[in-house]
Parts: structure tokens; C-alpha cells; sequence
């Protein structure tokens, strides 16, 4: 398992163009499958349009203390990228002028952005209904200074959504790290402990899985079911919903792609789960991803890309809602990601 | 690569049979379909039962798809290998039980 980012490694597929370059040419040049383009032009789909504002997904930096095999945004220790409190302010500005309803921080670990709490404590002023955190559990005890995590975020009445490859600890070490699943016991035991997750908790607690490998996940659902019932008799855990997420061939997936061989036969996966369906409710639509420094993308996934919105306006001190409200969103390959099957967001399936 | 009578891209053209004989090819994948549906057995132990049966069967078409659809539901690498021990615990027992078929024959023919 790697212990550095694409990026440190000096790999060529730390490069977005690298990337979108593998995911425009091959298969998808020869017409061996029909571009994301084509498929959704199909059902009278594209362009993708912007509906309202309703989420604000922040990237408060890409710094982590994991190193996750599949991680889209190539984060780990050696990611210096963080977000300045002046952004963070700028945001705040910008909130207060919007309808959106949730805030979404992520990274990188954002606990680890030194102005986290601060950007948290002046958000839970501004009246977000819906105020999620994405932790990965092991910063709740990675370091004495977060140990008291679960009861700042339970101040503030923080929606903790964490990753969880697994109930079992193989796969959960395989994807994450070597004792990866051992923490994230015990984080989500002491997030039990003060509230999270209790069947009739206003503390919402809801874990999201993604496969540990190159297949896509299965009904979510039924995956809930299975979690529910190995977390409370293995160690008495409790947790809302489960959110399975379908693996984007980006950044480090898909160097693992590539690495493993399974490339294509995941783009063909993807291709043939393609639901029409799917695409009416992906993220992108209304939500705007806002990155470490600032700029402004339809999703997290674009994000990394270097895909910017397809608006005069793209940062967030030059947010305009007329000229970002009815953008055609960008779209590539990779968004064959958010329509297989049950189609998938950061808020689990969408169809 | 060597050629061989197995080729795993041909798994992507399965429903390309319909194309030679529709009305039976739908057919069987309708009836495919509804046997893989929730019913008194759930999704997830069917899985594990076709994965048994493909090694029984020995069809690496379908251990490939069944090793991924186990994947998929979460289901983990030692569940699926016991459900393989028990494919081969029936075949294997089905061999040996023939085995009283043939005591019955020299029982007969030399006792």
C-alpha cells in the first residue's frame, strides 16, 4: 500500500490532463463505448443543466493522515493545500445570501485545517439545516488535540458522515491502511457514546461505503442491512444510513485501475449499469463544490480534475447566482460514476 | 497472450445470444432474472449458491460474474470459499454414494 500521494510520487497521473487525456482516448475514441456525451444525449439530457443552489460541498483542504488506496482526491500527510479563514469567510458572505440549506465539509481530513473549528463554529451561526462533516474516524484518535471531536461536533449538532470500506477489518485495512479499522472502531464507539447514531438521535451518524476494488457497489439497501447487523453484534456500533458510493476512475482509482489491469472492464461496468434515470438527480446539479483555494466546480470529482464551472464566476468571491444558476455542468467520462445502477452522490443513491 | 477456448471478454457478449434466437433468449433471461430476485432466499445467498454451482459446473464465465456479483454485496472472500467447500463436499459425495451402486453390483455378481 502506498504511503505517499500520486502527487509526492511524482506520477504522471497526479496531472488532470493525464487523466482526462485516458479517459477521452482508448475505448471511448475508437467508439468501442459511447461517450458520457452521447449516452446522455440519448434521452434528451444534454447539455446537463444547474438547477438551484442547495448544497455548498467546501474543501477545506487536502491534507489527511490516511493515504486510502481509492482516494479521488489524492490526499494524504505530504498535501500541504488548505484553505485560508479569509475563503472561509468569503463562503460564510456567500451562504447568507443563498437559499442552500446544507453545508458539506470535506478534504483531506478536514478536521486537520488549523481554522476547521472556527469555519464550523461561525457556519453554526448562519441557520444551515444541514451541517455534515465527512470525518474519516481515525483523526478522532490520531492526536490528543481531536480527542474531544465527538463532543465539538455534537455542540454544534454536526452531521458526521465517515467512510467505512467494511465491516471486516481485512478489507477495511486494505483500502484505508494498516489499523485503519481498529481506530475507526473505537471512533465510532465513542461517537456513540455521546449520542451519534442512536435510532431516535437528532446526532446523525451515517457511514459511507465504497468497494474496495474494481467492481461496483451493491444495493444500498440491503448493504445498510448487512453493516447494521455486523457492527452491533461485533461491537454493539449503531449508525443511521448507509451511503454506498461507486468508485470514479480518477486520481488514485484509477491508477489502481490501470496498475490491476481492470480499466476497461470497470469503464464497461460502468457503461452497461448506466441508468438514465440516475442523471436526473446527480450531485452536480445543485450543488456547487468550492476547493481549498477557493474556485468553484460542479462537484468534488471535477474538482479534481481542474474542470472549473462553465460561468463568468468562478470563485467564490465572485459568486453571482444569475450567472451560475442554468450553467451547462461539465461532464466527462468519469460521470458514468454517478449513473450506474442506483446512481450514486456523496449522499448515496439518487434514483 | 496464448489463445484459448475460454476468452473472458466473451462474459460482455453474453446477451448477444437473443440476437440468433430472440424469443428463447429472452425467455431465459427473464427467467434468469426472477430466479436472482429477493425471494425466500435473499439476493445475497443466491449469489453464494450460484458461485457454489459455477465451480461445481466449472464454468469460468460464471465464477468470474459470481465472484463479482459476491464482491458486490460485500460478501466476503471466506464465505465464498466455504460456499465453494460445499459445492465440493456434494460433488464429491455424489461420486463417492455411487460408490454404494457399485457394492450393491459386486455384492451381487460376486458376494
Amino acid at each position: 500500500m502506498a504511503t505517499k500521494s500520486l502527487k509526492k510520487q511524482g506520477s504522471d497521473l497526479a496531472k488532470s490532463n493525464k487523466q482526462l487525456e485516458i479517459l477521452s482516448n482508448g475505448i471511448f475514441q475508437n467508439g468501442e463505448l459511447p461517450t458520457f456525451k452521447n449516452k446522455i444525449s440519448e434521452s434528451n439530457q444534454f447539455p446537463l443543466k444547474a438547477k438551484t443552489l442547495e448544497i455548498l460541498q467546501v474543501n477545506v483542504g487536502y491534507m489527511c493522515n490516511q493515504v486510502c488506496e481509492h482516494c479521488h482526491v489524492d490526499a494524504g500527510p505530504d498535501r500541504k493545500e488548505i484553505m485560508t479563514q479569509e475563503t472561509m469567510q468569503q463562503i460564510l458572505d456567500v451562504i447568507k445570501t443563498t437559499g442552500a440549506h446544507t453545508l458539506d465539509l470535506t478534504g483531506g481530513a478536514p478536521e486537520m485545517n488549523p481554522n476547521f473549528r472556527w469555519f464550523v463554529e461561525e457556519a453554526s451561526k448562519i441557520g444551515i439545516k444541514d451541517f455534515i462533516v465527512r470525518s474519516n474516524l481515525t483523526i478522532i484518535r490520531a492526536n490528543k488535540k481531536y480527542y474531544d471531536l465527538p463532543d465539538f461536533f455534537k455542540k454544534h449538532n454536526i452531521h458526521v458522515v465517515s467512510s467505512m470500506p467494511h465491516w471486516t477489518r481485512g478489507k477495511t485495512d486494505k483500502q484505508r491502511g494498516e489499523g485503519v479499522f481498529d481506530m475507526s472502531i473505537k471512533a465510532l464507539q465513542e461517537l456513540n457514546a455521546v449520542g451519534y447514531g442512536m435510532p431516535d438521535s437528532n446526532l446523525k451518524l451515517d457511514l459511507v461505503y465504497n468497494p474496495s476494488g474494481a467492481f461496483l457497489p451493491g444495493d444500498q439497501a440491503a448493504m445498510e442491512k448487512d453493516f447494521k447487523k455486523a457492527l452491533m453484534e461485533d461491537f454493539g456500533i449503531q449508525f443511521h444510513n448507509l451511503f454506498a458510493i461507486t468508485n470514479l476512475p480518477i486520481a488514485r482509482f484509477l491508477d489502481y485501475l490501470i496498475a490491476s489491469e481492470n480499466y476497461e472492464d470497470y469503464m464497461y461496468a460502468l457503461v452497461e449499469a448506466y441508468n438514465p434515470n440516475a442523471v436526473k438527480n446527480v450531485m452536480c446539479t445543485n450543488t456547487l463544490s468550492i476547493s481549498w483555494d477557493g474556485y468553484l466546480f460542479d462537484c468534488d470529482f471535477n474538482q479534481m480534475l481542474e474542470l472549473p464551472v462553465n460561468s463568468k464566476a468562478k470563485h467564490i468571491s465572485e459568486y453571482n447566482e444569475e450567472l451560475l444558476e442554468g450553467r451547462n455542468i461539465v461532464i466527462s467520462q468519469h460521470c458514468y460514476g454517478c449513473t450506474a445502477g442506483a446512481g450514486s452522490s456523496c449522499q448515496g443513491s439518487v434514483a | 497472450m496464448q489463445k484459448t477456448y475460454y476468452d473472458p471478454a466473451d462474459l460482455r457478449k453474453f446477451g448477444k445470444i437473443t440476437e440468433w434466437s430472440e424469443e428463447l433468449g429472452n425467455k431465459f433471461f427473464d427467467y434468469y432474472g426472477k430466479v436472482f430476485e429477493e425471494g425466500a432466499l435473499t439476493a445475497r445467498e443466491k449469489s453464494l449458491i450460484a458461485l457454489a454451482v459455477a465451480h461445481t459446473e466449472q464454468c469460468p464465465y460464471c465464477i468470474d460474474a459470481y465472484s463479482k456479483d459476491g464482491l458486490q454485496r460485500g460478501i466476503t472472500k471466506e464465505e465464498m470459499m466455504e460456499a465453494i467447500h460445499v459445492g465440493a463436499a456434494i460433488k464429491s459425495g455424489a461420486t463417492l454414494v455411487h460408490g454404494v451402486q457399485m457394492m450393491n453390483k459386486i455384492n451381487k455378481l460376486d458376494g
